[in-house]
């Protein structure tokens, strides 16, 4: 009895002991990946085509989700707020809620599903086939050319990325709003420009920076510590996306608690 | 010259290296043999310093890998993987240019450019492969591509992670005449694992058996099948009865 209590605790304390190694692990990791963003060497090549990989590459991705839900977004918010006759409300809260929310959160779940998988499968493949190690028998530092280009692509874009989906899917509220629910084309507009403040905006934005920190972070980090074989990389890929994928819903709830 | 005292590594419960003892005169070619998982790899990426190990000391010219100047240090080696390691991405010449594009040598692509096409042609291909991707290449060429980024930057040291596996018997011979010729010609110390006695006889000045983390035989190529050793005996005749276990 007293053996299967203290195995029980045993279990419980090295559970715990590897959530808190691997936590560290990982903040040690991104705290390498950062400061090589501001030391020399810097591969501007690789920055380059980063940018163009997660950023121009997400854009029909992003787009494409956020016209959908802009316009399923006006239709349900007509639907509850014809029932105390507030359909007046629709343009509005469609633009604060795409800004302010579902701009940053299902762009990064999207961007996260498509770079992460994408970052994780790749660096992966480069530890399984030693390509890793032979950059740095090559005397050139992998944090600093696969691990730093890929982190800082992806902060600097998402909000770029979050900016021009956040427009598509108020433009979405418009379609949806003009076409289906007879909405003043002009009256529409006006009324999305007028009750969106400033600061819906750039809070949107910040978060859209932390959300591709994140995404590229957890794709980098697991493939970067793969296992071996082609399971290796299939797990890290997995993980990279759900561990992404979680991490933005709870930063998301921790900034907008910040920025409430 | 590179010189490793007790050197002593384990990852978790798996003791991988218990006390390896090893010495390569500058300019000598070593071959290191032994049976899958005796650590010959973990040994290379040691001295390279990928790997840290737990106990003893390695130095290369005098240099501890994990001490000071870490590119400086690097800048003495070139290595051949076993599947090449070629970056995907990058098309040949400048996977072969690779080091002499950054850090110290930062050449202009021109200059790059021409030195990888002559590399290339060193080890037997043409230079219309520079502008080809890896992936576009037999094995037998992503070899030799891997064996020219290697030489690229002259260095004073190559390791050759099993330069022969995956290629037919003819290829074989190609690489091993290759790295024989390559190592004389640039005075290198070369540094090779391999299962592959032919590359062995091809290849070495000495050799070193390793089993169950030791060095278990060192001595000149040409006193191998004499050297009166079971172990290596049974290693070299690829005998399945004798003192290592063929079920592992």
């Amino acid at each position: 009895m007293i053996q299967a209590i203290d195995g029980f605790f045993a279990r419980i304390g090295r559970a715990t002991l590897g959530l808190f190694e691997s936590i560290g692990t990982l903040v040690l990791f991104a705290l390498t990946a950062v400061s090589h963003m501001f030391r020399p060497s810097f591969y501007f090549g690789a920055l380059g085509r980063q940018l163009l990989h997660i950023g121009f590459y997400s854009l029909p991705v992003v787009g494409l989700t956020a016209l959908f839900t802009g316009g399923a977004l006006a239709l349900q918010i007509y639907s509850g707020g014809s029932r105390f006759n507030a359909e007046a409300v629709v343009p509005s809260v469609v633009a604060i809620a795409m800004v302010r929310e579902l701009g940053p959160v299902l762009g990064g779940l999207m961007v996260a599903g498509r770079v992460s998988a994408s970052i994780a499968a790749e660096l992966g493949t480069m530890r399984v086939t030693e390509q890793i190690d032979a950059l740095t028998t090559l005397s050139t530092n992998p944090m600093k050319y696969l691990v730093a280009p890929r982190i800082m692509a992806a902060t600097l874009v998402m909000p770029v990325l979050v900016f021009i989906g956040d427009t598509i899917g108020i433009m979405g509220g418009f379609l949806v709003g003009t076409q289906r629910l007879a909405f003043n084309g002009s009256t529409y507009l006006q009324n999305t420009w007028d009750f969106l403040e400033i600061q819906d905006v750039t809070s949107g934005l910040a978060k859209a920076a932390v959300f591709g920190f994140i995404v590229a972070l957890m794709g980098c980090y697991h493939g970067y510590n793969s296992g071996r074989g082609a399971q290796g990389v299939g797990r890290a890929t997995t993980n990279a996306v759900v561990s992404a994928s979680v991490l933005i819903l709870a930063s998301n709830y921790l900034l907008t608690e910040l920025f409430f | 010259m590179i010189t490793i005292k007790d050197v002593h590594k384990a990852f978790g419960d798996n003791r991988v290296l218990a006390g390896v003892n090893m010495h390569v005169a500058a300019g000598h070619s070593m071959v290191i043999i032994g049976g899958s998982g005796t650590g010959k790899s973990v040994l290379l990426k040691c001295v390279l310093g990928l790997i840290t190990p737990d106990s003893g000391t390695i130095e290369v010219n005098g240099v501890n890998p994990n001490s000071g100047d870490r590119d400086a240090f690097l800048d003495m080696f070139g290595m051949l993987f076993q599947g090449g390691a070629l970056f995907d991405s990058l098309p040949v010449w400048q996977n072969v240019a690779f080091r002499l594009l950054q850090g110290k040598h930062r050449l202009s692509k021109k200059d790059a450019y021409d030195i990888a096409v002559e590399k290339l042609r060193r080890v037997g291909l043409k230079a219309s492969v520079a502008n080809q991707l890896p992936a576009e290449l037999s094995g037998g060429m992503q070899k030799r591509v891997g064996l020219a980024r290697a030489i690229a930057a002259e260095p004073e040291i190559i390791f050759f992670d099993e330069p022969t596996t995956g290629l037919d018997p003819i290829m074989s011979g190609v690489i091993n005449e290759l790295i024989r010729e390559i190592v004389v010609e640039m005075g290198a110390t070369a540094m090779t694992i391999t299962h592959d006695m032919s590359s062995v006889r091809a290849i070495a000045d000495e050799v070193a058996m390793l089993h169950e983390g030791v060095v278990q035989w060192t001595g000149k190529v040409g006193d191998m099948d004499e050297s009166g050793d079971p172990y290596l005996d049974q290693f070299i005749n690829a005998r399945p009865e004798g003192p290592i276990e063929s079920v592992r």
